[in-house]
């Protein structure tokens, strides 16, 4: 049930970016862009996603466990450290010049284009890199969502 | 302008220009798809849907190995999720990137890892961590949306213009 569920989730979750646009990179870019074609649709999406996110997971943190797990991994940290500033700022820079983010480059991988191939595998050795690097400073690399 | 120097890839017809429509209907539907498939993984597993930790969990060098099959079966899920989309729909998603394959390689890299270095990305944070009313996480969106302004804004009207 478990390899079940993660596999509709990322189903729907595919779903969801692409009926929102988001595997546009044109798109994302003007949604940035704000001083030139801008486009408030991404915006739409977080804020739908937000609204049945947020009641469900305060739903959710009431209860005992998950459905087909022990318990639920709820991220724990608090803390604001450079680390998150400076990570975030970093990837700002990277999805403002590429127009995708983790979620929409995978996604939108099977339409073949060469661009979006480079980019993931671009993207897969940025995270290679940075979990050496964070490995190497912590034991546990928890809270990485 | 922008598009002398780069040229551009379009998919599918009608996508030749870089504008896009304003579409806050279908925006709140695909936002509202993903914000369910967050319920549904933390409803059934009790995992964050946040893609660069999930995509993280199956690359070396492993720390959560109990984590790496259904991060597997997520990642299978997504990327089965275009040809799903595309068959039932009839048709493929319009999608226009640059061709130059330099940007594209520094923009990865940037986001692979930013993403895993600030602890998490536009779903984790963004979605997941907004939703939770983490401090954490709504200081890294206001982040990242602000660079990636910034980078737009470099790249299209300083650098292109």
């Amino acid at each position: 049930m478990r390899a079940f569920t993660s596999l509709l989730a990322g189903l729907v979750f595919g779903f969801g970016l692409i009926i929102g646009g988001m595997t546009n990179p044109a798109k994302v870019q003007n949604f940035l862009d704000v001083t030139g074609s801008w486009d408030p649709s991404l915006i739409f999406v977080m804020g739908g996603g937000i609204a049945v996110t947020m009641p469900a997971f305060a739903y959710l943190k009431r209860q005992r466990r998950p459905l087909f797990a022990e318990a639920f991994s709820w991220p724990v940290r608090t803390d604001l450290d450079p680390r998150l500033l400076t990570g975030s700022a970093l990837f700002g820079l990277g999805w403002g010049l590429g127009g995708f983010c983790p979620g929409p480059a995978l996604t939108a991988l099977p339409s073949g284009a060469f661009g979006g191939v480079v980019f993931v595998l671009a993207m897969l050795a940025g995270i290679c890199f940075a979990k050496v690097l964070v490995l190497q400073r912590l034991p546990k690399p928890e809270n990485i969502q | 302008m922008f598009k002398g120097k780069i040229s551009f890839t379009a998919i599918m017809t009608g996508a030749s220009e870089l504008e896009t429509e304003f579409t806050p209907f279908s925006a709140l539907i695909g936002g509202g798809l993903i914000g369910l498939a967050a319920v549904l993984l933390m409803a059934g597993i009790g995992r964050i849907a946040g893609i660069s930790g999930i995509i993280a969990k199956v690359l070396p060098p492993y720390s959560d190995r109990f984590a790496v099959p259904q991060s597997l079966m997520f990642i299978v899920g997504l990327l089965l999720s275009y040809p799903a989309y595309t068959w039932v729909a009839g048709g493929r998603p319009v999608q226009v990137m640059t061709d130059n394959l330099v940007i594209l390689t520094v923009a990865g890299v940037l986001v692979g890892f930013g993403a895993v270095w600030g602890g998490g990305c536009t779903s984790g944070h963004g979605i997941c961590g907004i939703s939770r009313l983490s401090a954490r996480s709504i200081v890294a969106t206001a982040t990242f949306i602000t660079t990636g302004v910034i980078a737009v804004f470099v790249l299209r009207h300083l650098a292109g213009g």
